[in-house]
């Protein structure tokens, strides 16, 4: 409180410039030029072909569409995981813990956590043995579009969990009383009560998770293998493989188009809460 | 409302939190039309009990009948009650229309009628135009008014109302006092009030249960409870009292401070020992000489209609007196009383035995 009242113009400068120093370097100067790179093509001549390429070549434009696709499947099984999760959460009795061991899976290196999978998902792994056991047999789970949506949707669950579970526990429960008291039955509360009232969570989880899923490519390469082909994949395939820096910009720069687009779609509610 | 039907009844109804006894058998009918208030201090198990008559909790022992039917352990959203919640608990995802219209959707009733009946009922809480406000662009008074109609929309028997007027100010709070009473009388819906403030249990009810303590210690008509409270937890709670200690010589006679009275209470034991009550408005100032008690003046304050008055008799009793002058000789006053006014209380009477007394000893003076 002290601080924010000793705080002026003049003395507020510095703590504003590092944040601007911040902004500049890592996040305006390599959109910057990524943009720049984008109009270079393979031969270092200024061109739009790299965009002329993108939009009139099939095999982009199917790129394009598969990530979306991908990220679509991924962020919908996350979510339809991750809000009955968040809501039996709220009901718990030690729901700080419980919290902890959610988040506990994401410090660890998500390297590490591929190559669990594909320990897990391999011919001899753990499904497979358990599919044998069953009298199954064994399948081929690894490199296939299942699996690569499984891991992803795994590796995401907990940044769609947490911000549902938010804005859940931020619901008075004289709230859900008063909907009970006019007549409403468990899932009447749920549908017309809880669920509209965590709708900023659901929003803020499905940034997380869509705009990350959009341009996934070591778990895409890991998990999926060379069949799932997405903007991630192609990024890195023109920066390490084919050395084409142009139109890996060009695809990072549709990327980075999209991401706006998906923030603008799904940030419109609130802004129209506040508005009316 | 002339024939009077009972809507609610709970017997012997019991509610533990872990070791805690929230509600101690709790016995009481309501009737239909009229107005009810739990008065009691916070904590003493009022949210608790509408709580269990509308079924967000269910009780652990006795039954609660709505309409003859046992109700005990049917959930909330089944029972022809609604309540307006302590802080409104009004939905703000939705604005003023929708919120109201809530519990008629679930109904599944016809758009047109929905329509109607919000606008009508927005009308009689003078909320008509506001259809379209969000809840956090209205003030506490007007999302009072629209947690009444939110209620009362659905014409339910019985309304529950918890502390609904504590969160507004002063002006406000006496201003609705009266729009609730009327609304109650106009719809002729059971209203069941619960309220810390002794005066608005006073102004507004037919009928005031008093609690303390998980327990109803009195009910009846606000004037039976002011004047003949029935032990010293009620008659502190209601109004300013004098209570000193006494001993009952026989019918009709009480002693304190050394001297014997004449009083209007019977049928006690011989020389029971007793509490008596004496409200400030009915002690009449006069001469020494002349006065049954006599005090020294410790303080006076100018109430604007009245003084207040604070003194001690011999015996060390603390005296408030209600006076219409100030008084200038501090030193020994005269203070004088008329038989009826004393109140005399007995240690641990249940209430259904000081009923029976009162009944039975104080008919000649019902007349006054
Ligand atoms: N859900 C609960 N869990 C535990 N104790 C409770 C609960 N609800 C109420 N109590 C306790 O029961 C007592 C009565 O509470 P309440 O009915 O809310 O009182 P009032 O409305 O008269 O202020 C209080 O001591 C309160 O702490
Ligand atoms: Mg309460």
């Amino acid at each position: 409180m002290k601080k924010v009242t000793t705080l002026t113009k003049t003395n507020r400068l510095p703590y504003f410039s590092l944040y601007f120093l911040w902004i500049g370097l890592f996040v305006i100067a390599p959109v910057a030029l990524i943009v720049y790179q984008s109009f270079f093509g393979i031969d270092h001549s200024l061109t739009l072909s790299n965009y002329r390429t993108y939009l009139s070549s099939s095999v982009y434009l199917r790129m394009t569409f598969n990530s979306f696709w991908f990220a679509f499947l991924i962020t919908v099984l996350t979510l339809a995981i991750s809000y009955p999760t968040a809501y039996f959460l709220t009901k718990l009795e030690h729901r700080q813990l419980w919290i902890l061991l959610i988040i506990l899976p994401t410090w660890i290196n998500l390297l590490l956590k591929a190559y669990a999978f594909i320990g897990i998902f391999s011919q001899s792994g753990s499904v497979n043995n358990f599919l044998t056991f069953i009298g199954v047999g064994p399948q081929q789970l690894l490199f296939t579009n299942t699996s690569f949506i499984l891991v992803a949707a795994y590796i995401q669950i907990p940044f769609m969990i947490l911000p549902i579970y938010n804005s859940l526990v931020d619901i008075d429960p004289a709230i859900i009383n008063a909907s009970h008291d006019l007549g409403a039955n468990n899932f009447q509360t749920l549908w017309r009560v809880i669920f509209p009232m965590s709708i900023n969570g659901v929003r803020s989880g499905v940034q997380a998770v869509f705009i990350p899923s959009l341009s996934l490519f070591m778990i895409t390469r890991l998990i999926g293998g060379n069949k799932v082909i997405t903007l991630g994949t192609a990024i890195e395939e023109h920066f390490m493989t084919t050395m084409n820096w142009g139109m890996g910009s060009t695809i990072g720069v549709v990327l980075i188009i999209i991401m706006f687009i998906t923030m603008a779609l799904t940030a419109g509610g609130r802004k129209g809460k506040a508005k009316s | 409302m002339a024939k009077t039907e009972t809507i609610l009844e709970l017997q012997h109804v019991y509610k533990y939190f872990d070791d805690f006894t929230a509600l101690d058998d709790i016995n009481f009918t309501l009737d239909q039309g009229k107005f009810y208030s739990f008065l009691g201090p916070s904590g003493s198990g009022k949210t608790t009990i509408l709580r269990t008559v509308s079924g967000l909790i269910l009780a652990d022992k006795g039954k609660v009948l709505f309409d003859g039917q046992d109700i005990t352990n049917l959930p909330a959203e089944k029972r022809k009650v609604n309540t307006v919640f302590q802080n409104y608990a009004l939905f703000p995802h939705l604005n003023v229309f929708d919120n109201v219209a809530f519990g008629l959707r679930l109904k599944k009733m016809a758009k047109s009628e929905i329509d109607d009946r919000v606008v009508a009922v927005l009308k009689v809480i003078q909320m008509d135009g506001y259809e379209n406000r969000m809840i956090s662009e209205l003030s506490g008074g007007q999302q009072q008014r629209v947690a009444i109609a939110r209620a009362i929309v659905n014409e339910p028997r019985l309304l529950l109302l918890d502390e609904s007027l504590s969160a507004l100010d002063q002006k406000l709070r006496q201003q609705m006092q009266y729009e609730l009473r009327s609304l109650q009388q106009r719809l002729g819906i059971t209203f069941l009030f619960v309220t810390h403030d002794q005066e608005e249990a006073l102004a507004m009810s037919d009928e005031i249960l008093v609690m303390n303590d998980g327990k109803i210690q009195q009910s009846g008509t606000p004037v039976d409870i002011y004047d003949e409270p029935i032990n010293h937890f009620v008659a502190n709670f209601i109004g300013a009292s004098n209570i000193v200690p006494g001993v009952m010589v026989r019918d009709y006679e009480v002693a304190f401070v050394g001297k014997t009275f004449e009083c209007a209470d019977a049928g006690m034991r011989p020389n029971e020992k007793v509490e008596v009550v004496l409200r400030p408005e009915d002690i009449d100032v006069t001469t020494p000489e002349q006065g049954k008690l006599v005090v020294h003046v410790d303080s006076q304050l100018f109430r604007g209609d009245h003084f207040e008055i604070n003194s001690h008799d011999e015996d060390g009793n603390q005296w408030l007196i209600y006076a219409t002058n100030s008084i200038e000789d501090k030193d020994k006053v005269g203070l004088s009383f008329t038989p009826n006014a004393l109140h005399v209380m007995r240690f641990n009477e249940d209430e259904a035995d000081f009923d029976a007394r009162l009944s039975q000893y104080e008919e000649g003076d019902n007349a006054d």
